[in-house]
């Protein structure tokens, strides 16, 4: 890449910082510029994170239906999935997706209801939500 | 806080830490120098690592290697300390900064705020350096940020024990000693052997035979629900090789700049027309992960094979060119 084809394409995922890129200079030299972000990269980290916003709204929509207990959509909306929550918490997983249900979730004790919101960065109460 | 500490903005956050924390205590050596000498340069696919049901794609070797490869071979006095309880580590933390060191963290990068939202994603192996504290708040160089940045003392303590693959345990680390003058005909040499014998190792998931495999695998991706699950496939290999910190084209550009270095430093000039050879590669990669990107968008047909071709011909141009690069290597004579 030559340092004059480096993207400078303006990424709203990088809002608004830039990044730095190695590429070669008129002197025939690598050097590092920065760069304002490339559409491709833009295409994938929105395509990821595009996959995490539909299954939090779908989780959300569950809950709102009784269907799913709110941890499903707070686990989403943190970016996470079962194997993730499970080992951050040391829940197993069978037992995680056991709280995803409204019956499961509905009997939590206490102290492991504060260990999922503690790990989801979130309060105990809010937990308990679906905004 | 120690004096005249100054931030560089990298494109990879562990080599860029190794690199602002060796200057720091008086050994200039670039980005590209500590990812190439570190032999920090791979390719890996790893099927049973799975995040968000996608397997791990890696264009590097596992963190913490630019870290222990350049304690290795600069003989660095370097001291690591990991803590079971979080307010032990903050305390720690804050007792070497007040004592003027500067320390490097790993951290989780969901859980720092100045990362701009799109790109948080539970990722635990990201490295930065802590150069001061003002009241609750820490003065950190993240080699991938421009600038300077601040980061409160609650969300740090998250960012430096969140559990999981990888999990940072607290971990930091600093230099106890003056680095001394390293012998750099000998390290580069030693680096590029391993680089290339990685690279061409007899292994499925690693190096070349890592690509061709990962190119099959791609070949075999259901397209029965429209490619929705095979986009997501083949836009997270794109992620690993573009978005992470790379410096472009799955560290290649970097990897390349290493050798430019390393040929200028030790009249090597074989290096050289490596370097250029290695920026080739480096745009055949950006090449493949722009036709992957117009699939993912639909701007081109869906198209498996065509990637796995690409990624094939990437696999035997790397082959050729990491053979060329044990040649020289096994050829320079001292």
């Amino acid at each position: 890449m030559r340092e004059r084809d480096v993207p400078q394409e303006g990424n709203a995922t990088l809002a608004g910082h830039r990044k730095a890129v190695y590429a070669v200079a008129d002197d025939g030299k690598l050097r590092l510029v920065s760069s304002r972000g490339w559409e491709v990269e833009e295409i994938v980290t929105r395509q990821a994170v595009e996959d995490l916003e539909r299954r939090a709204t779908l989780a959300r929509a569950r809950a709102r239906a009784g269907e799913s207990s709110p941890l499903e959509y707070h686990m989403y909306r943190a970016r996470m999935d079962v194997g993730l929550l499970s080992q951050v918490t040391g829940v197993w997983r069978w037992r995680v997706r056991r709280h995803l249900k409204p019956a499961g979730f509905a009997r939590l004790p206490p102290a492991l209801k504060l260990r999922y919101a503690e790990a989801l960065g979130i309060s105990s109460e809010a937990l308990d939500r679906v905004d | 806080m120690p004096d005249s500490f100054v931030h560089a903005h990298a494109a990879h956050c562990e080599s860029g830490v190794m690199s602002s924390l060796l200057r720091h205590h008086g050994l200039p050596i670039s980005e590209a120098m500590a990812f190439g000498l570190a032999s920090a340069l791979s390719f890996a696919y790893l099927p049973f690592l799975r995040i968000n049901g996608l397997p791990l794609v890696s264009y590097r070797m596992p963190p913490r290697a630019v870290i222990k490869g350049l304690e290795r071979s600069l003989g660095l006095d370097m001291r690591f300390e990991t803590f079971r309880s979080p307010p032990a580590g903050m305390d720690r933390l804050d007792a070497l900064l007040d004592a003027g060191k500067l320390v490097g963290l790993q951290t989780s990068v969901f859980w720092l705020p100045y990362f701009p939202p799109d790109l948080r994603f539970h990722f635990n192996a990201h490295n930065l350096l802590v150069y001061g504290r003002e009241r609750d708040e820490y003065l950190i160089s993240d080699p991938v940020a421009e600038t300077t940045v601040r980061c409160a003392r609650e969300d740090l303590r998250r960012a430096r024990f969140a559990r999981g693959m990888l999990a940072p345990k607290g971990l930091l680390y600093y230099v106890a000693a003056r680095p001394a003058a390293p012998d750099w005909v000998r390290l580069g040499r030693r680096a590029l052997a391993r680089t290339a014998r990685i690279m061409l190792a007899p292994l499925p998931l690693i190096g070349v035979r890592g690509m061709k495999l990962l190119a099959w695998q791609i070949e075999r991706l259901p397209l029965a629900d429209g490619g929705e699950h095979a986009r997501l496939y083949i836009g997270n290999i794109v992620r690993m090789q573009e978005e992470i910190g790379t410096g472009g084209g799955g560290f290649r550009f970097l990897y390349a700049s290493f050798l430019q270095e390393l040929a200028a430093k030790t009249g090597h000039a074989a290096l050289d027309g490596l370097a250029s050879r290695l920026v080739e590669i480096g745009d055949r990669w950006r090449e493949f992960a722009l036709a992957a990107a117009r699939m993912i968008r639909g701007r081109d047909a869906l198209s498996p094979s065509v990637l796995a071709a690409r990624l094939r011909a990437l696999a035997a141009d790397e082959r050729v060119f990491f053979q060329s690069q044990h040649r020289a290597q096994r050829a320079w004579v001292p």
